[in-house]
Order: C-alpha cells, then structure tokens, then sequence
C-alpha cells in the first residue's frame, strides 16, 4: 500500500529525514519509535502532505501512485488519515460540521453521493458509543477547550468515520493518563481490518501493550536502523535509544 | 502554507459584477437648489418636502466633511456627481412583475435573486430599488391586510405625508452630520415602514438596493415606525455591478420604537468593493440609527458587511424608554484595499437600559478594519447595562484591525464590560482541515463562518444562508 523509497526531507533547510525506506501492507500494523528529533513527525507530516516539509530526495508510492505529487486534501480523500499529535483548536466551528464536511469531499471524490443528515448522525453516535464518548461532543467546537484525552479521542471519532486505508497516528499516547489510553487504543484496535493499514508513531513502548503492532521500526537521524517484531519495542524499553544510537553509529 | 493558493482565492474575481443596459432618465452632474427643486418636482412632492429638502442643502453648504474615520481616500468632487437617476419604465411602472422590464429581472437572476421564486417560496414581500425608483412592489394585499403600510419613500411622501412629517428626521436631525445632510437634501428613494399599534408584522420586509447607473450617488431614505407593541423585522441587501469611478452612496435610515415595540433590522450589504487595487467600488458613508422612544422597546441591528471600497457606517441606538433594549450585531469584512470604519453608538438615556454589542471584524488582503464604538451612560439612564465583545480576524500579514472603543458612563450604577480579542486563521488550522479532505477554500469559508456564528444566528433563518454564501465570495477577498 506504502512504499516509501530513499526518502529525504527538511524544514527550513535543515535536514530531518536522512534516507528513509518503508514498506508498508494492508492489514499490517507498524511502530514507528525513535529518540526526539529522530524524524517520526517528519515522516508523519510528510506523508500528509505538509508544505513546510520539503522533500529533497527519494520517493513516496501509494496504492501504486506517487503520492508527494498530490495536495493534502486529495491525499486525505484517496484514504489517508493523520492523528495529529496536536490536534488543532477551530473556534466556532462544531465538530459534527467538521466531520460531515470531510466526510462527504470524500464521498465526493469517489462519485458517492453526500451523507445525509440522519444517516450523519446515527453513525457518528454508533462510533462515538463504542469510543465511549458523549454524543455532545459533536456539538462543541472543534477541539475547543478539549482536554488532552478528548482531544485524542476526537482523532480517533473521525478515523472511524473516515475509514481511511492508511492510518497514522502521531503520538496518540503522548499526554494520556492510562484510562484514555486504554480507551484510545481500544478504538484503534476495533479499526483493524485486513483492508487497513496502520502506522502507529509513539516515542514509548506502554502504548504497543494495548496496540500490538505486526512491525517494530526504530528510527534515528532520520533513517530507519531497526526493524523487527514487537519484541524490539521491549528490547529499545529496555536498553534506552542511546543503544540504537550506538548500534547504528557502530 | 502556500500563500498561491491562498491569494487566488482571495483574489477570485467579483462575481457580481456586470450592468444592465437600461437607458435611465438622470439629471446633469452637479448640486445646488435647482436641481433639488427639479428632483423634488420629478417626484412630484408637496411642497413642505421641497422646503425640508432646501433647508437641508443650505444646511450642508455650511458644514464640512468629517475626517476622523480611519479611512482615506482622495477627495469627492460633489459636483461631478449626478443626483438623481430613474429606470425609463419610471413614467408606466409596472403593477406586476410581468410587467417589469425583462433585462431588470434578469440582473435580479445574475444575482440569484429571482424576484417571484424568491417572494413565492420565502414568503417575503419585495420592494426592489433599482437605481432610485422601485420597480417592483410585491405581496402588499396581505400586509394591507394587518394594516402594514410597505412602499416606497415617495410613495409615503404623497400617501401618509402626516407620517412622514411627524417622524422625518425625528432621530437622525437634517444636519446631524454632512452626509445626513447631503441625503435630506438629495435623497431619491428609500423605503417606508409603518406598523400599527399592536401588529406583529406577518412576514419578513426585505428590499434589495442596487445601484446601477454609471455616475449617479445613490441616497436612499429609509425610515420605519414601529407603533406601540409591534414587531417587524426588515432586511436590506445590495450588490453593485462592477464600475471604474467610485460611486457615491450616503443612505440614512431611521427606526423609531414606540412602547413596546420592537424592531430588527438586518443588512446583507455587498457592494463592489474595487480591484484589488483598491480602483472603483462604492463609497458608503451611511447613517442609521434607531430610537427606542417608548418603554420596553427595543431595536435590534444586525449587519452583514462585506462590500463597498470604504464603509463608514456606524447604526446606532438611542435608549430613550425604561428598559430599552439595543443590539448590534456586526460582520464586517475588509479584503484587498477595502477600508472598513464601523461599530455603533448605545446611547442609554432611560433607566434599566440594556444594550449588547457584538462586532467580528475580518480582515484580509491589504484591507483595514476599525470597530469605532461608543457607549454613552447619561446621569439618569439608572441600572444601565452594556456588554461589548469586539473579535478580530486577521487573514494575511499585510492587513490591519483597530478598535477605538469609546466609553462615556455618567451614572456610578452602570456596569459596562468590554471584551476584544484577535486572532488569525493559522496554516495549522488549515493543514488540520485540509488534511481531512477539506479544500482549502472551503476550510477557511468554515473557520471564518464559526467565527461569524454569534452574528448569523441572529439574522433571520432564510437571510442566514444567503449571508454565509456572500461571506464566502466576499472571504474570496478576506483569506490570505
């Protein structure tokens, strides 16, 4: 579904990505770890389509079409979504209008016609029943005055109504106390199907205890020097990432 | 964020913008006392209405034109100015729409504002302005009905001349400022409202101005009485067809409440705002104000303004009765090299008066946008109340918004508050939207839509839309 090929990108001229290779399969679930300043947001914002990240090198394939060519909008509406680390605040505007918009430009793009209001809202209360949030949420303003927690559990509502192919979420743990995370992870794990792919971005382990992802990628200045399996998130737990560090300097 | 994409958006052209071929009937440019006689004599007045006209021009001649508004712009030659211009049909106006000249309706459509649908479907009484002269007055019988006087200034003039003399220049006095006094002088039509004692208007009153002919200032002369313990709610909205020389327009609008009364006036005004390089567009330099006269009235301004080179236009309440209530609700949006100076005046007289002013200023382009505000508190005016919130929108780097809030309390039981704030659309609120399929274009029109909100749900339901749609082409100009 991904294929992420040599890939270098900056912000403001300085280098972040430094040669990054990923593949990435429907059904699968990939961790993305790594020290601070490593690239995982990088990597997340740059598959997004973030203008500030300039790709220098390399390239990007999805579902077998270059994606760096595409505007974000058009990225989102061909199925990819990004939890954001820092999900923005909108005054004004109510979450359900947010929801329903972005819905139906996607809709829009694959010739269906748009949700109508009823059909909007017996779904959106469908998922945010099983997310364990209050329906009255889809009357508050989009992320206004939300703590951490509902902030990223708002992320995760519209991943399940996006139903995107490619899921990834940056930092989804970071800044939740252990009830949010359980009840984030949850939802995250009721998206997973064979048709989904999932790429988790998370700076510690404790998130992949709930989440248990198929591949473990750590990465640092800005290239991927570990894969393997989940026990290399309990391994990097263990040691500390100055053992990556070293292990790839090495 | 790619400011491109931003400035093409902003930069799309006004769509609104073509002119109707009609062959007008307008007076050479230029003012002094026989071109008033002659504009008073085309409408056929009675005599006290050329004498009030007169009186009003010799008045103007002694005054100055005010320069403390934020605003420039180079000076007007009042005498290169036409001021008066009538649709040919003016001599055999129409007595139905089928009767009204083709092409004027189909300017209405190039509007979206087909005339019939519109007044079938919306159930809103028309009375449409084309240049000076209504041409189309709809849905009378049923206001006739309840006793609902609706027609147009001149009309009134011949009409209900007791009414027009009694509340004429009531609240806004012949030389209350140049340009009021500029419009007593000049003023070619407008609209009349009278509600009697008791009556609960039975539907919207809403008339669309338009200014069409190249040249011609446009002054309209609005004035709405609203008898004790009554209720109307009017809307008036314009759009211009794109011009090179600015164009003049200085309207007066008078509301006067009487106990109990209560009166909402709302205003979707998109007037041709210029190019982006601030060449053409229309000069609004406006006077409303409202007069809570009885008891337990209340007048309610809600505007939508996103048109117009420079607006300068501040609607006013003056809260005479106990427990009078004012409010305005305001958005103003200023793009390109737009100049946009307006608030409002709470003058609370009476004791127990409450007003509530709300102003969401948008700005973008190269465009300035000031809040100029007074809430004044007179010794007597006992338990008087005012809440202010004054919000800030700022698209762009090159723009500005400015507040000149004015506060004069002269009773220690006031209690006034003053909120403002500013904030600008940030590239991670548009990223965030975009990045959830949502074109650019459109996440702005939504951000800038939730920041009107407060204003839009206090016009009424079926203007609302209509308002939102006209932010967005006008936000064509506001986001960058």
């Amino acid at each position: 579904m991904l294929e992420i090929e040599n890939l270098h990108s900056q912000i403001g001229g300085t280098d972040i990505l430094r040669g990054l290779s990923l593949n990435v399969n429907a059904g699968e679930v990939h961790a993305i770890m790594g020290p601070n300043g490593s690239g995982k947001s990088t990597l997340a914002q740059v598959i997004a389509g973030h203008e500030e990240y300039v790709v220098t090198d390399g390239s990007v394939t999805y579902k077998g079409a270059d994606l760096l060519s595409l505007d974000p909008e058009e990225r989102a509406r061909d199925g990819i979504f990004l939890g954001f680390q820092y999900p923005v605040e909108i005054p004004g505007v109510n979450n359900a209008y947010l929801l329903k918009a972005a819905m139906n430009a996607k809709r829009k793009h694959l010739g269906l016609e748009e949700i109508d209001a009823f059909e909007f809202l017996k779904l959106a209360k469908e998922r945010m029943a099983m997310l364990g949030m209050d329906p009255k949420f889809l009357n508050r303003g989009v992320n206004e005055g939300f703590s951490g927690g509902e902030k990223k559990r708002n992320e995760i509502l519209q991943m399940a109504m996006l139903e995107p192919s490619l899921a990834i979420l940056d930092e989804t743990d970071s800044g939740l106390d252990i009830d949010a995370l359980k009840a984030v992870a949850e939802g995250v794990n009721s998206l997973r199907t064979p048709e989904r792919a999932i790429v988790l971005v998370t700076h510690y382990q404790r998130l992949l205890d709930y989440i248990e992802p198929d591949f473990v990628h750590v990465l640092s200045e800005g290239r991927i020097v570990r894969s393997g399996d989940k026990s290399l998130a309990l391994e990097l737990e263990d040691k500390g990432y100055d053992w990556v560090r070293e292990a790839a300097n090495g | 964020m790619s400011s491109e994409n931003i400035e093409s958006i902003v930069n799309r052209c006004y769509e609104h913008g073509f002119v109707t071929d009609i062959a007008t009937e307008s007076l050479p440019p230029g003012l002094n006392e026989d071109v008033i006689r002659a504009i008073s004599a085309r409408k056929n007045e009675p005599e006290f209405m050329l004498e009030w006209r007169l009186q009003a021009y010799q008045q103007w001649l002694e005054m100055t034109e005010p320069d403390w508004a934020h605003v420039n712009y180079p000076p007007i030659d009042f005498n290169a100015i036409s001021y008066y211009a009538a649709p040919k049909s003016d001599e055999d106006r129409p007595k139905s729409l089928d009767e009204v000249d083709p092409k004027l309706l189909e300017t209405y459509d190039k509007l979206g504002i087909p005339l019939h649908e519109r007044a079938r479907l919306a159930g809103v009484a028309v009375d449409a302005v084309f240049d000076s002269v209504s041409v189309a007055t709809t849905f009378k019988g049923k206001l006739a009905e309840a006793g609902v006087i609706f027609c147009s200034f001149s009309e009134a003039v011949h009409d209900h001349p007791e009414l027009v003399r009694k509340y004429l220049g009531s609240v806004v006095p012949r030389r209350d400022n140049f340009y009021a006094a500029l419009n007593s002088a000049v003023f070619s039509d407008g609209s009349f409202v009278y509600i009697p004692k008791g009556v609960r208007c039975p539907m919207e009153l809403s008339t669309y101005f338009r200014i069409n002919a190249a040249n011609t200032g446009q002054f309209e002369r609005t004035l709405i009485i609203a008898d004790e313990g009554s209720h109307v709610s009017y809307l008036e909205g314009c759009t211009a067809p794109m011009r090179d020389e600015n164009q003049l327009h200085a309207a007066v609008v008078e509301l006067v409440a009487l106990e109990g009364a209560e009166i909402k006036y709302s205003t979707v005004q998109n007037w041709y705002p210029g190019d982006e390089n601030g060449v053409g567009g229309i000069y609004n330099f406006v006077t409303k104000r409202g007069d809570c006269r009885g008891d337990n009235s209340k007048i309610s301004w809600t505007q939508v303004e996103t048109g117009s080179a420079i607006t300068w236009k501040y609607p006013s309440c003056i809260l005479r009765g106990a427990n009078s209530v004012g409010e305005f609700y305001s958005v103003a949006v200023a793009n390109n090299m737009q100049q946009a100076d307006t608030g409002t005046k709470m003058i609370h007289i009476g004791p127990n008066t409450r007003s509530t002013i709300v102003s969401k200023g948008i700005s973008a382009g190269r465009a300035q946008n000031a809040y100029r505000g007074l809430v004044k508190v007179l010794p007597q005016a006992h338990g008087a109340r005012n809440h202010t919130q004054c919000d800030s929108l700022l698209i762009g780097k090159e723009c500005g918004a400015h507040t000149f809030p004015y506060m004069e309390i002269k009773n220690p039981s006031a209690k006034v508050e003053h909120e403002a704030t500013t904030s600008k659309i940030s590239a991670n609120q548009l990223f965030y939207c975009r990045q959830r399929g949502i074109s650019e274009e459109d996440a702005v029109n939504m951000i800038v839509n939730g920041f009107c909100k407060e204003v839009f749900k206090e016009l009424p339901m079926e203007f609302a839309v209509e308002a939102q749609a006209l932010l967005n082409v006008s936000l064509e100009g506001a986001v960058g």
